[in-house]
């Protein structure tokens, strides 16, 4: 009997390399389609970070000239999510932009109930795109479903010479042009590249917490080529993406089997049809991690992921499942880590699972941050102030 | 009950009509690059969450479609499609198919197509097409209401009762707004409605919610033609 090793998946590593990639570098094919006159291509500003992707091919993430893609889940429900990108950069001091000349990618209503199209949901990516790039701002995408979207609707338009014919009509009837970006990047992405600055920063030690990671779907399977992955994270066997900003930051990271399944959002499921949102969350998810991590927190890093994983635990809660996990995204827990307020900056409060006593683990007085931030709401009550602004976030 | 892929469902539609709408299916510029066949792995279904919850398999719907087997694409068509999460965890498959994507293109074709199913499996989700494609944003704060979300506990209740002052807590100027996720450009406006006018999305909705297709048409023209577009109509 012959007997073959055993490699266990710690023992194994993924070697990239580009020059082996089973797939093109759609950068060559946008810049040849520039050249045809056939687009304009956006570039990324210097300067700019490199990371490495799946298959070894070296992307680039701006550092500052970002146009803030938003995302209309985090911006509606969750709105601490956005508000620490935004935090992070001002910290740092640099140059973004918040637009009102955008809309949402539309892709979840796409996915969720297919009332569009391929040339309307490429017809609403360009003219996004356009709108950053006449003010002079390179995109970064604030929701995973728009980034994996995006990236899709960028392949098709390059593939597509119909499609890019029918696109080019609509833009001209807008007066914008076709362009498209030479990257596509997620804010995440632009997390992880800043982490060693981030750690500089860091003012909240994290090295009592526990954290799993949820990567979403629309980030690492959509395109799966262009996501972050590093030789020293998983062994490249997956994204690296959260992973390594929560390392950078001393957070211990628990491992779990199901790490792969999706969050349970659906699309329209979570709108229309939550019972299965709610059961596959709570039972392929939060009570497998807490079964084999027992973690602090979940991380993840797109709208759907923080929704359905946070939202689904009441009811979870009700049938006796083993939850109570907090969960938030990697923009806030990197901006916590930096100091920043947790209800004024990170607006912890339109989370649902009691994040409290996290935050007490971090050694954070929640009663008194929450009384801080009750004096600024009952100004705003009585009329003293209309609106908190990033001052009064910083007092 | 568990899904019912017998020939006989769908009887009463002829063969010819089930064939023209997997034609149409077929006819799409990506299904070429979705379906290159099937090896009956499994390794989609192992990795989809709709098929842990619903008698739904990405592998029956790659192996139909390659098949070509018209009947049982039409009954996926309708009982189906709509249990698929879009997650596209199958896209792992080794054959490069993406059954998702497949999905995706069926769907469309049932939308496109008015089927009852279509119809029925969005029911309920109007005023959620309503949001998008009139604001350009698919959830807004103020949609936060306990009647909408049962499920997720009192948390709602308490944002809905202090949403107007806890959105003007927030520090970005852009997000003290509770309609939208954030503050939306007339203009922006304008042009969303003119992409949705310019590819036959509003045709699409006319064929699956006369209801809101004519709603939407009412504050799509008026804006329109506020901004100078009155040449613009949807009929």
């Amino acid at each position: 009997m012959i007997h073959l090793p055993v490699l266990k998946a710690a023992d194994r590593k993924f070697q990239a390399n580009p020059d082996n990639a089973p797939t093109e570098d759609i950068r060559e094919e946008l810049f040849q389609l520039e050249k045809e006159g056939e687009l304009e291509v956006i570039r990324v500003p210097e300067p700019y970070m490199e990371v490495k992707t799946k298959f070894g091919r070296i992307k680039k993430i701006p550092v500052e000239k970002t146009w803030h893609h938003k995302s209309c889940g985090q911006c509606g429900h969750i709105p601490g999510y956005s508000t620490s990108i935004f935090w992070l950069n001002r910290a740092f001091g640099l140059d973004y932009y918040d637009p009102t000349d955008q809309t949402s990618c539309t892709a979840w209503n796409y996915y969720a109930s297919a009332t569009s199209n391929p040339e309307a949901q490429a017809a609403v990516a360009v003219r996004n795109f356009a709108a950053a790039h006449e003010v002079g701002y390179f995109p970064l995408i604030h929701c995973g479903t728009s980034f994996g979207h995006y990236k899709e609707v960028r392949h098709a338009l390059v593939h597509q010479p119909e499609l890019r014919r029918k696109v080019r009509k609509v833009m001209e009837k807008l007066g914008k042009k076709l362009v498209l970006p030479e990257e596509v990047v997620h804010y995440s992405e632009w997390v992880l590249a800043m982490k060693d600055r981030i750690a500089e920063r860091q003012v909240v030690d994290m090295s009592n917490i526990t954290a799993t990671v949820h990567p979403a779907c629309h980030y690492h399977k959509l395109i799966e080529e262009d996501a972050i992955y590093d030789s020293e994270i998983y062994g490249a066997q997956r994204t690296a993406i959260i992973t390594g900003t929560l390392q950078a930051l001393g957070v211990n990271v628990g491992d779990y089997s199901t790490w792969f399944d999706c969050c349970g959002f659906g699309f329209r499921h979570i709108l229309v049809s939550r019972d299965f949102s709610r059961s596959f969350s709570v039972q392929r998810k939060i009570e497998v991690m807490m079964e084999e991590v027992n973690p602090d927190i979940v991380v993840t890093h797109d709208t759907g992921c923080v929704t359905t994983l946070d939202q689904s635990q009441f009811a979870g809660k009700a049938h006796d499942k083993k939850v109570g996990l907090p969960v938030i995204s990697d923009s806030q827990l990197a901006a916590m880590a930096m100091g920043a307020h947790p209800y004024k900056v990170l607006q912890m409060h339109w989370h649902n699972t009691d994040n409290t006593k996290f935050m007490q683990k971090l050694g954070m007085d929640t009663d008194k941050l929450w009384a801080e931030f009750e004096l600024e709401t009952d100004k705003i009550k009585r009329g003293e102030k209309e609106f908190l602004t990033w001052e009064d976030a910083e007092k | 009950m568990g899904l019912d892929l017998s020939i006989n469902k769908y009887a009463d539609v002829s063969y010819d009509e089930k064939e023209r709408l997997f034609e149409e299916a077929k006819s799409d510029d990506r299904w070429h690059h979705v379906l290159y066949g099937c090896y009956e792995c499994g390794i989609c279904v192992a990795a989809c969450p709709s098929a842990r919850f619903y008698d739904f398999s990405p592998r029956v719907i790659a192996q139909a479609v390659a098949r070509e087997d018209v009947d049982l694409v039409y009954t996926l068509m309708n009982d189906s499609v709509w249990d698929c999460s879009q997650c596209f965890s199958c896209d792992r498959c080794p054959r490069q198919n993406s059954p998702g994507q497949i999905i995706t293109v069926l769907r469309e074709v049932a939308v496109r197509n008015g089927l009852q199913t279509a119809k029925d499996a969005l029911e309920g989700y109007g005023r959620i097409i309503y949001k998008i494609m009139s604001t350009g944003s698919q959830v807004s704060p103020d949609m936060l209401q306990p009647d909408a979300f049962p499920d997720w506990g009192g948390h709602v209740k308490e944002i809905s009762d202090n949403l107007d002052v806890w959105r003007k807590a927030l520090p970005p100027e852009t997000l003290h707004t509770t309609e939208t996720g954030w503050v939306v450009d007339d203009k922006t406006i304008i042009e969303l409605y003119l992409i949705w006018h310019m590819t036959g999305v509003m045709d699409l909705i006319e064929g699956i919610d006369e209801g809101l297709f004519m709603i939407l048409v009412d504050v799509m023209e008026e804006r329109l033609e506020e901004a100078g577009y009155d040449d613009i109509t949807f009929d």
